[in-house]
């Protein structure tokens, strides 16, 4: 049976056969994986991060073949629906294992399954010296199945044990050092967090059962355009909440800071290539939702501009190396949350944003991780410098994604940028101009960090001998820093990429107010300002923090009071009610039985007085409640 | 005639008089006897699974009857439905785990204890079997004396006062259901001419008035709400759990508390159908509030044991809320629940068990990086805690989703308050996980032996049950199916229609 | 005949066990004072019996003298035990029916 998306006529769902049949076979090689090292992981500890690289490449490998097999059928036909087995049938609640996969999808199994494996192979070299590092891998391992389980979900129930899933292995990983408090406690704030986006989530989920009495994505979609207003608009905004606490946008973005505890190339992979932007592939998702609400989509815009600005904000402000580009992260997910809220002009750069973003965020990444590694873990930007000559590889591959990430051509990022930039210019003048002075900040930002790490004078810490990684980290670094180079011209060539997502997520052509070449210059000229401007203001760098900066600088450094509002707006008054309750349970509630035993027992004391001992007041007792029950009956007679 | 149902009951308590009968005189091991006792049982109710027809409609199967107090009209019948079976094969797995996980703790007077144990059994599966409101009764009172010996002489410092709050709250219960009873009967011999006990006669041939139904609905109801605590009834739970062994309080809040959420199903929905319906937005919201109040006092607690008794009112709170949702998938999901919560407590406190007795402390404060030294106890703890906090992949999500689902779909503001639990239901068990398992290591830490091969093995069963049931709760939702098809039909409930159809929604 | 006079003497019997039973301290009076109470009872029962014709009264009576004789049988055996252990026969002094 054929299923017709109805926003993109073009596109035709069809049940997978041959190859595509097996496509369950991408999520059950690592998750084989996880499962052998994590239960078995004494036995396998010599072999548990080649076998963890090796199933995650095989699932590499099985997802390119797919991609061929798929290039081989005609455009419209690359849709499959490949289900699994019945997973809940109850009354009228039908929910199959069902996978879906599509150009959509495809595009992220490809992003997902390499760059997790390249950051796998760089791990051979980061965990190197970690006792536990076997265990380090079946997380990783993890989290690639729970990963690619949430895009080729079928339904939005199931990609909610993926959502859930890469959730867990976050958590996981971000608590990995678990002896340091630090991290234990970022592990549970991004989980907390991450669980109210599960609250939208799950509420959406239930919204599509009331309204439509399923969730399948095609029936979503299908179903979306007979129904009211208020449905898409009340399950946009609450998906939009799913997607701001898995992708760190206002107002839930406070974990993805201090989620840097966790490992490097934990940072690399899930707090920036990958998991991270899981809400925006929510949202591209479900396009069709949005595409009914007008107002879902201003929302998505307005969380996805203010997370932009706040990200580069706090990015431009941090002098803990990770924790900068974590504010580069939110910013970028920020552009392309705005790009998913522009509707159809924008939904096909959001996602070539998020892929080019893969590749150079997770070069400046590792390249991090590879910088600290050179001078003992340490993160702090100004005791940097200097390490360009020392660090060859790591300089040219941080080079690489640098110039990617602030847009300079041919460099990948800015293809994707500037195709965003089009796109919101032409929704309006505003959008267009936040995501050019959001542009240019990330210039800023960057020349800053590459400035303060590499080329300033050395300000190492005592004791501290850089120098280069070893080949298992370097060879990631080199295969991601040229991905970064190539591949948004690669994609963008004869519009490749518009033609390969269309069919799912439909595609309007951008009609910007000015001429492309013209927004080119102008963008060009923003970032070239962003970059000079921070070459003339960090010419030198000292080696303690300045304490007499702005109060914009201050507050950047405070994460512009995130988690203080948390603190004074929900923590604070939750651990009163907490204790407040506590208390109630004991003394009023538990208070009231107990009380009631007690009065029992007093009473009990009183009337025992009664029980003497001496057998002849019982005797009395007899004979006195004898005559009291004749006298009674007497009375009764007459 | 179908004997297996008698064989199963009999053979717990067959088993409990066994136990020490063979320990006197043949001198076997009284913890050898009763496991295979345990496991016997176990078999049974499996065959009883296998042989279950799933496509059944009819109210009961492998009925068994023979009159018991003729004047009364009084039988002893034992019937299964589907809901009962998933009960009682939950019973059937978490006995042997308990006896063994205790046995291994070195219980004291191990002979005493494993008849107990097994007498509970026995009790609690005759009360998921009974067709008959006196059958029913006697054994949901007669369930006390065994919980109440279990705490009494194998609890903690505080186990007398403990046992006595269990025990007063449990006849205050049984007190309110006796006088429904006995209403019950009495109308019911002025209308039919003759007594009878009979479940589903009462359910289908008794006409009420609204008052009476009422008064009786609230009788059953506070007993039944007693067991599976509902706040304001509740405080007995954490009193308990603090004291009891591990074993004792798997069996008790995996098992005897799902009597309460039971007889729910099983009594008050099919009794008192009009007043179930008319009360059901009031339980609905005293339900939404067990879940947040349990779930906020289980993050204020400092205790381990009274922390994981308050996240069990959270979830009792989400079973009521399911069944009086009057839904299938709400039911359905309630069902589900309870034996998604029998195995998350088993591993809660199986696991913590492991702990507390090395310590012999169960005060939170106390613990600290316990990672380190006891790597695989973390990781069973942690994924205890991740089946409690409902993590999809894990049996108490699609639980969880099926029955906010469920209740969604009539009471949206209801859903939407209990949903808030998923996130305090994460902070509570992270929380502790943090508290507990990470951070630096408490000077103390260096005396905790992790978990052996022996400890674990129990254990396995449990946790893949728990994964099983998360990626495949077919079984489950089978064998309930008919059974709760007849119990929306008792009370005459339709499912809400979806606003907006949707045409081929059936994929292929 | 009427049976009133037998009553009388009957409750007045009563009455005088009674009595003793609670004013007496002594643990074998009080016990001939329960004897007294007792045949008091069967004084009433065949006066009735005989006033009705009806034997059933006379059978009762024979019931509590067996009683009467069992009692006496294991009371005695008590006394004289606790006054073995208490060299006392006072009712007063072993208050150990007490809570």
């Amino acid at each position: 049976m054929n299923l017709s998306l109805p926003q993109a006529e073009a596109l035709v769902l069809q049940s997978a056969s041959g190859l595509f049949s097996l496509t369950w076979i991408l999520i059950a090689l690592p998750l084989l994986g996880a499962f052998l090292i994590l239960t078995f992981g004494k036995q396998l500890k010599k072999v548990a991060p080649y076998l963890a690289i090796l199933l995650s490449g095989a699932s590499f490998i099985f997802g390119f073949t797919l991609f061929l097999q798929m290039l081989s059928q005609p455009e419209t036909e690359r849709g499959f629906l490949v289900p699994v087995y019945t997973w809940i049938s109850s009354g009228a609640l039908n929910v199959s294992f069902g996978l879906q996969l599509d150009q959509l999808s495809m595009a992220f199994v490809l992003l997902i399954t390499f760059v997790g494996t390249m950051i796998h192979i760089y791990s051979l070299g980061y965990m190197e010296h970690d006792e536990n590092r076997g265990r380090f891998f079946g997380f990783l391992n993890l989290f690639v199945a729970a990963m690619l389980l949430l895009v080729l979900a079928d339904n939005y129930l199931l990609l909610y044990v993926g959502w859930e899933g890469v959730g867990l292995a976050s958590y996981l990983l971000i608590g990995f050092w678990q002896k340091k408090p630090s991290a234990a406690t970022a592990a549970k704030k991004a989980f907390v967090v991450n669980r109210v986006g599960d609250f939208g989530l799950s509420l959406a989920i239930m919204t599509m059962f009331l309204a439509f009495g399923t969730f399948t994505f095609s029936a979503v979609n299908a179903g979306i355009q007979n129904a009211q207003d208020w449905v898409a608009l009340t399950i946009g905004l609450l998906l939009l909440l799913a997607a701001a606490g898995k992708s760190a946008q206002f107002p839930l973005q406070s974990w993805l800071l201090d989620a840097m505890e966790g490992p490097t190339p934990v940072s690399a992979l899930i707090h920036a290539a990958t998991m991270v932007t899981a809400g925006v592939y929510l949202i591209v998702r479900s396009a069709t939702i949005f595409n009914a609400s007008e107002a879902a989509r201003n929302a998505v815009i307005i969380v996805g501009a203010i997370s932009l600005l706040a990200g580069a904000i706090i990015g431009a402000a941090k002098e803990d190396i990770k924790k900068s580009l974590a504010g580069s992260t939110m910013s970028q997910i920020g552009f392309m949350v705005v790009a998913a809220g522009l509707g159809p002009v924008g939904y096909v750069f959001a996602i070539l944003h998020l892929i080019t973003h893969g590749f150079f965020k997770a070069v400046l990444f590792l390249g991090a991780g590879s910088v600290m590694h050179a001078t003992n873990d340490n993160v702090n930007m100004r005791r940097y410098g200097g390490l360009s000559k020392l660090m060859v590889f790591t300089f040219g591959t941080f080079l690489i994604g640098y110039l990617a990430i602030i847009g300079i051509p041919p460099f990948a990022g800015f293809y994707s940028k500037e195709y965003i930039l089009e796109a919101a210019f032409s929704h309006s003048i505003w959008v267009g101009l936040i995501t050019l002075f959001g542009a240019g900040l990330t210039a800023f930002y960057m020349t800053r960090m590459v400035i303060w790490t590499f080329l300033t004078p050395a300000r190492w810490e005592e004791g501290v001998h850089p120098h280069e990684s070893p080949k298992t980290m370097t060879f990631p670094m080199i295969v991601l820093a040229l991905g970064s180079a190539v591949i948004g011209f690669a994609l963008t060539y004869n519009h490749i990429f518009e033609h390969w997502l269309e069919p799912v997520t439909g595609f309007e052509e951008p009609q910007a107010p000015i001429s492309i070449t013209a927004l080119t210059t102008i963008a060009l000229s923003v970032v070239a300002a962003g970059v000079l401007l921070a070459i003339y203001r960090y010419r030198s760098v000292d080696r303690e923090t300045p304490q007499n900066v702005t109060v914009l600088t201050k507050a950047a450094r405070q994460d512009l009071y995130g988690d203080l509002a948390n603190e004074t707006l929900l923590m604070k008054p939750g651990q009163v009610l907490t204790r407040k309750l506590v208390t109630i349970d004991e003394k009023a509630i538990d208070g009231t039985f107990t009380g009631l035993a007690k009065a029992t027992w007093a009473a009990s004391r009183l009337l025992r007085q009664t029980s003497t001992g001496y057998v002849r007041s019982y005797a009395a007792y007899i004979v006195g409640g004898i005559l009291l029950i004749m006298f009674l009956l007497l009375i009764a007679r007459l | 005639m179908n004997l297996i149902l008698l064989a199963l009951v009999a053979t717990s308590f067959i088993g409990a008089l066994l136990v020490p009968l063979t320990n006197k005189y043949f001198k076997w091991n009284p913890k050898i006897t009763a496991i295979s006792i345990a496991l016997i049982t176990l078999a049974l109710s499996l065959v009883i699974g296998v042989n279950f027809d799933r496509s059944s409609s009819s109210l009961t199967q492998f009925d068994f009857k023979v009159n018991w107090i003729d004047v009364f009209g009084i039988s002893f019948h034992i019937g299964v439905t589907g809901i009962g079976l998933v009960l009682v094969l939950l019973t059937a797995v978490l006995t042997p785990i308990v006896l063994w996980a205790d046995f291994h703790a070195a219980v004291k007077r191990p002979v005493l204890y494993s008849s107990l144990i097994l007498l509970l059994t026995g009790s609690a599966n005759l009360i998921f079997l009974a067709r008959d409101l006196f059958l029913f009764y006697v054994f949901f009172e007669a369930m006390l004396i065994p919980v109440f010996f279990l705490i009494g002489i194998y609890g903690g410092v505080n186990r007398s006062k403990a046992a006595m709050k269990f025990l007063l709250y449990g006849l205050a219960g049984g007190l309110a259901m006796l006088a429904a009873i006995v209403a019950l009967t009495l109308i019911a011999t002025s209308q039919l001419q003759r007594s009878t006990f009979d479940i589903a006669t009462l359910s289908q041939s008794i006409s009420l008035t609204s008052t009476q139904e009422f008064w009786l609905f609230v009788g059953f109801f506070i007993a039944f709400a007693i067991k599976a605590p509902m706040v304001p009834l509740h405080t007995w739970l954490p009193d308990v759990a603090q004291e009891a062994t591990p074993g004792t309080s798997t069996m008790l809040i995996g098992i005897l508390d799902k009597i309460g959420t039971f007889g729910m199903i099983a009594l008050v929905l099919p009794l008192f159908p009009n007043t179930s319906a008319q009360l059901a937005p009031g339980i609905i919201a005293l339900a939404v509030i067990s879940v947040i109040y349990g779930a906020i006092l289980a993050i204020g607690q400092k205790e381990m044991r009274r922390l994981f008794a308050y996240t069990s009112i959270s979830h009792f709170g989400f079973i009521v809320m399911g069944i009086f949702a009057f839904t299938t998938v709400g039911i359905a999901g309630a069902t589900l629940y309870m034996v998604a919560h029998g195995l998350s407590t088993a591993a809660l406190f199986l696991v913590a068990g492991h702990l507390i007795k090395q310590r012999e402390t169960s005060l939170i404060a106390n613990y600290g990086g316990l990672t380190k030294v006891a790597p695989v106890m973390a990781g069973l703890f942690l994924m205890a805690a991740l089946s409690a906090l409902a993590l999809p992949g894990m049996a108490g999500f699609v639980s969880e989703f099926m029955v906010l689902t469920g209740v969604y779909q009539r009471y949206q503001l209801a859903a939407i308050i209990a949903t808030l639990g998923i996130i305090l239901a994460a902070i509570y068990m992270l929380w502790l996980y943090q508290r507990v398992f990470t951070g630096p290591e408490n000077e103390k830490s260096g005396l905790i032996k992790d978990l052996d091969k022996k400890e674990v093995w129990p254990l396995v069963p449990v946790f893949a049950l728990l994964i099983v049931f998360g990626f495949w709760p077919q079984p489950v939702l089978q064998t309930i199916e008919k059974s709760v098809e007849n119990v929306m039909q008792q009370v005459s409930a339709q499912d809400p229609d979806p606003f907006f159809a949707v045409e081929n929604k059936e994929q292929n | 005949m009427s049976p009133e006079a037998y009553l009388i003497l009957s409750a007045i019997i009563f009455s005088i066990g009674a009595m003793g039973v609670m004013l007496r301290r002594n643990a074998i009076v009080a016990f001939m004072s329960v004897e007294l109470m007792l045949n008091a009872g069967n004084l009433a029962f065949v006066s009735a019996s005989n006033t009705w014709g009806n034997l059933t009264g006379q059978v009762s009576a024979f019931f509590v003298m067996v009683i009467a004789a069992c009692e006496v049988v294991i009371g005695l055996a008590i006394i004289v035990t606790i006054f073995r252990s208490r060299r006392s026969a006072s009712v007063d002094e072993p208050s150990l029916l007490r809570w």
